[in-house]
């Protein structure tokens, strides 16, 4: 191994090692109802999805819109296996049918259930898909994920799904524990945790040899399968492993918000993620994880005030009421993508030389090198 | 360049951003109540409303004594969307606000999804008119001041049976809608343990093609047609009634009674009877006032609808304003977990009557439904004899 | 059998209906991807937009003025998302096209969502159309008897421009082979703006038509009449017009037939209402495992 790369190496785990510390500092400091943790919570969470979506559209080259359906059935799964038995048998949350799932897990089984169930519908799905091109994979794979929440929302399924009603009081961010005792989990920092184990996994992946072949596959299909890439098979891989990712990150999210209900997934959330992964740039893992915790911060927080009157000291309950907020968030998305189509990072992904040269340019005095 | 500029930008904003994002620590004497509820969405309409009365109450009364100092209260408002996903956020921002008590929201759904929320906060909520059972069972954080769907379901299944002498009721709920889903469930139970029949179905999301439902209810010889569903649909369900020739009573429950099921019902051949908290007319002093108030300012009545007539809804969020404050009095501090066990015990008497809860979920003890039906000619609502349950 | 028909004549009666309205915006979807291959996620909103306009122009202006009014709106609305959002785009990545189309769409609906404050807003009665009568014991609006009838004359009269006009041939061509004819000299942006024009046209007159019957506008009422529209123009065969009318009225029947499955078919037990929007995107998948070229697509060949 060179110097540089294990320069490389030691300062990405030096910089990792930063976030998770921080993120135990804040836990420890801030109130825990501070906005700070729904933004660090949901923009990790965010981050997940869009990093299993860059999988496939900027990695794979497959423009899939069918993100929103593996979330929900992750969410799904996570809800109805961790909630416990005793509230499953109680009226509360399934009023209206018996619950026919008599057994409860731990978080752990949940968190890779969900993914599971997810990859293994991506698997079916992705037979017939796949094959498509381009744009009508995209708008197939749309299609199969208002299926989903269509069937997850059916009458019948209730004793499973709870029919269209709310599911909630299963282990979501509130009631986890760590291992073997009764002392609560910090929540952000959980939260971090797995999603920085998925980003991870999916990093080595993006640079193992199958990392290479999808990205053969995303510059050229037909020269790929010259080369003797299995097209098909490496795009079932793709998107069964991005799917994967996805349940997870539904998981997380239905931990995250306390309740799920199939509603929620509807074709926007896609959108968003996409929205999110273009503003990141195409490409690039560094990217997506930027413009998520960006975007949530936005949306959640720093311009909540268009929202409710105030902004930036400004009064003016007129002007800014409530929708004023997503108006203004549109026009910028729209602003990203027409002049900047290349997102916050490009293909790049972010490292400290990039942030060195950064610096460099933005200080005119020390560009002599 | 341009990224660069894209770069400087971001930070420009983002940490411009970071000091007027953060949360104002308030000076000592506010005390602030969040108010939890729609203002856009399938029950923006009738969020805009019960948040009306809360501000007219709050108009009114802008102070609370607590001991002996004067707190100026002051009132958060958060928008949910009407939408289940939205809720959480919208409640996590309320309790960053550092609100001592959450009111709202129209919807039982919504109250639902933010609950946990504020249970992990430890802030107490007060619903105001969500009408689902689930919102207040097994927790101890939230409370509510309206009667509860298992009642009202019961009143209207009686009602349909006996009054209007229905022996086979077609019901339309919308999927995956805590409120119309529950109202329907309780209603059917009643209405077949009477020996009446049900045809039951619901509709999805963003549907707005009510023809085939209403071609169902005729089809399968209903003599009422129940949905009690969002005023969004209800205005489009009324006018589809209308041209398609439903011929039959249409009822619904507390949602339907406002103003916008007035304006689409005007000139219609259509027979509608909603269930309710509150009749205008009930406290005549109250209205007055309150007319006064609205017609005062062009917002205000945009947000009451575009007339000054008094939802039942607006009724219930005046009382629940004061409802909070008498918690507030009698805990004795604005610290949330104070006001959450003085709740228990906080009683008023309110324009749509005396409110008092109970022990076990912290719901109010009611015991009257009050009737009205539409009138198609005068666009008003006439009141019909009130139901009291003992 | 009569009696059947008779007992079920308002299903098919608003399934036609809402068919003929799915045609008309199931045009503009099919002529823009026959040009561009852009799948115009936008369309659906721009109906929406025509529909919330005629709301609020209706309430200031008589309806001979406002109908006009909203025509010409609606079609330069059709320009300016095409100028700015599209044009920019020409020579990018596919992906980055549809992408703008979806923040195009995004925009739409949170402008909408802002303006009218997240309320439904109440469609008004226009004279005619919104009028009751009586068909063979079903009583239904004149819009929707009118509605196939004037679709098929708004196609026919398509027909004829694009077969007999100059533009029309322009049109053709630009489809067929968009580099050959731009070195033909046809003016590319002139055909794309126009088409884009003619196929909001189309979008505003389908919105008066289905916002009669569906009597309020909401700032997501376009997403889902879109979707299906475009499923419409799927099943027809992209780019192809009578594929896309036939296709649309296909689906509205259907989707009406499902809503009134128990009633009709005598099925026992609810729950199938679910589906009936789920059902479009069933047919969509099936239709493009089977035959991905669609009814009466043109087969495209992948150049190397």
């Amino acid at each position: 191994m060179d110097r540089e790369k294990r320069n490389h190496l030691i300062r990405l785990f030096v910089a990792i090692a930063a976030v998770y510390i921080f993120i135990t500092i804040l836990e420890f400091t801030l109130r825990p109802t501070s906005i700070v943790f729904t933004v660090l919570r949901k923009g990790a969470i965010y981050s997940l999805v869009a990093v299993s979506m860059n999988l496939l559209n900027g990695f794979t080259g497959l423009f899939s819109l069918g993100q929103a359906g593996f979330m929900l059935l992750g969410a799904y799964t996570y809800a109805i296996l961790t909630m416990p038995l005793s509230v499953k048998q109680s009226e509360r949350v399934y009023k209206y049918y018996d619950c026919i799932v008599q057994f409860d897990t731990g978080v752990f089984i949940g968190l890779i259930a969900a993914g599971l169930v997810a990859a293994f519908f991506a698997f079916l799905i992705g037979l017939p898909v796949l094959r498509l091109k381009s744009d009508y994979l995209a708008i197939a794979t749309l299609g199969f994920a208002e299926i989903i929440r269509a069937i997850f929302q059916w009458d019948v399924l209730g004793p499973l799904t709870n029919g269209a009603n709310l599911l909630r009081e299963f282990k979501d961010l509130s009631r986890i524990t760590i291992p073997f005792t009764d002392i609560p989990f910090p929540p952000t920092l959980f939260v971090f945790i797995v999603v920085g184990i998925s980003i991870l996994l999916i990093v080595l992946l993006i640079n193992s040899s199958y990392g290479r072949a999808f990205k053969a596959i995303r510059d050229d299909e037909t020269a790929a399968e010259a080369m003797g890439i299995n097209l098909f098979r490496h795009k079932e891989l793709s998107f069964v492993i991005s799917s994967f990712f996805a349940g997870i990150s539904g998981a997380l999210l239905a931990m995250f918000q306390y309740t799920v209900q199939a509603q929620q997934f509807r074709t926007v959330l896609t959108y968003e993620i996409l929205l999110i992964v273009v503003i990141g740039g195409i490409g690039s893992i560094s990217g997506s994880c930027i413009a998520s915790f960006l975007y949530i911060a936005l949306s959640e927080w720093w311009l909540r005030g268009l929202d409710m009157g105030t902004f930036l000291g400004i009064e003016a309950p007129d002007l800014f009421r409530s929708g004023f907020r997503r108006l203004v968030f549109s026009v910028i998305i729209m602003v990203i993508v027409l002049f900047f189509s290349r997102g916050i990072m490009g293909d790049k992904e972010l490292s400290y030389e990039r942030f060195r040269n950064g610096i460099r340019r933005l200080v005119p005095g020390r560009r002599a090198r | 360049m341009r990224k660069t500029l894209l770069f400087l930008a971001v930070a420009l904003i983002a940490s411009a951003m970071v000091f007027a994002g953060g949360s104002s620590e308030s000076d000592s004497t506010v005390v602030k109540i969040g108010v939890f509820e729609p203002a856009s969405g399938d029950n923006g309409a009738g969020g805009k409303q019960e948040t009306l009365g809360i501000q007219y109450a709050n108009s009114l009364t802008p102070t609370v004594m607590i001991g002996d100092t004067e707190y100026s209260v002051e009132l958060v408002i958060a928008d949910n969307e009407s939408s289940n996903d939205r809720a959480a956020s919208a409640a996590a921002t309320l309790v960053n606000a550092g609100a001592s008590v959450v009111l709202g929201s129209y919807g039982s759904g919504v109250s639902i999804a933010g609950s946990d929320t504020f249970r992990v906060a430890g802030v107490p909520a007060i619903g105001i008119t969500c009408t689902n059972p689930q919102v207040t069972e097994g927790n101890t954080h939230y409370f509510r001041i309206c009667y509860l769907d298992p009642f009202q379901g019961t009143v209207l299944a009686n009602y349909a049976y006996n009054e209007l002498g229905a022996r086979k009721v077609y019901c339309l709920a919308k999927l995956g809608d805590d409120y119309s889903g529950g109202l329907v469930n309780y209603f059917v139970e009643q209405f077949t343990a009477l020996g009446g029949e049900v045809v039951s179905e619901t509709f999805p999301d963003g549907n707005s093609d009510f023809t085939s439902y209403i071609a169902n209810a005729k089809n399968g010889g209903c003599e009422v047609f129940f949905s009690p569903v969002s005023t969004e649909a209800a205005q489009l369900i009324i006018n589809q009634a209308d041209s398609q020739g439903l011929g039959m009573p249409i009822l619904a429950g507390d949602t339907w009674d406002s103003n916008v099921i007035l304006q689409a019902a005007l000139g219609k051949d259509v027979d509608i009877t909603v269930t309710t908290f509150y009749p205008e007319g009930a406290d005549p002093e109250f209205d007055a006032a309150f007319k006064e108030w609205v017609n005062a300012d062009s917002t205000r009545l945009a947000n009451n609808g575009g007339d000054d007539t008094i939802s039942a809804v607006t009724a219930m969020g005046y009382d629940a304003y004061y409802f909070a404050l008498q918690a507030i009095q009698n805990a004795g501090s604005t610290d949330p977990a104070d006001i959450m066990e003085a709740l228990w015990t906080t009683e008023i008497d309110g324009v749509t009557g005396h409110i008092a809860l109970e022990q076990v979920n912290g719901d109010a003890i009611r015991n009257t439904v009050y009737v009205k039906h539409a009138n198609t000619t005068t666009g008003g609502w006439d009141a019909l004899p009130a139901v009291v349950v003992d | 059998m009569a009696d059947f028909f008779q007992q079920n004549l308002s299903y098919f009666l608003s399934g036609i209906s809402v068919g003929g309205q799915y045609a008309l915006i199931a045009i503009g979807y099919t002529m823009v991807y026959g040009i561009l291959r852009l799948i115009n996620f936008a369309h659906g909103d721009v109906f929406m937009c025509a529909g919330l306009m005629m709301v609020y122009f209706s309430s200031a202006l008589p309806f001979t003025l406002s109908i006009p009014a909203v025509l010409v709106l609606t079609l330069l609305l059709g320009f300016i998302i095409e100028r700015v959002a599209y044009k920019p785009l020409r020579s990018a990545p596919r992906m980055s096209v549809m992408i703008s189309a979806i923040g195009v769409s995004y925009l739409l609906q949170n402008a909408a969502l802002y303006f009218t404050g997240g309320l439904a807003k109440v469609y008004p009665e226009i004279p005619v159309l919104s009028k009751s009568i009586q068909i063979a014991g079903a009583t239904t609006r004149v819009v929707t008897i009118i509605t196939p009838f004037l679709t098929i004359i708004l196609v026919v009269l398509l027909s004829l421009l694009i077969k007999h006009t100059k533009m029309g041939m322009a049109m053709r061509a630009v489809s067929r082979d968009f580099e050959t004819s731009q070195l033909m000299g046809i003016k590319i942006n002139k055909v794309i703006s126009m088409t884009f024009m003619l196929g909001s046209l189309l979008a505003a007159v389908a919105s008066f038509l289905y916002f009669t019957n569906y009597a309020s506008v909401t700032p997501t009422s376009g997403s889902m009449p879109g979707l299906k529209a475009f499923v419409a123009a799927v099943f027809g065969g992209i780019g192809s017009i009578p594929g896309a009318v036939i296709g649309a009225f296909i689906i509205g029947i259907c989707e009406n037939i499902i809503k009134g499955g128990a009633s009709i078919f005598g099925i026992p037990g609810s729950g199938w209402t679910t589906f009936s929007d789920a059902f479009t995107f069933a047919f969509l998948i099936v239709v493009l495992i089977v035959r991905p070229t669609g009814l009466f697509g043109e087969k495209s060949v992948d150049k190397v």
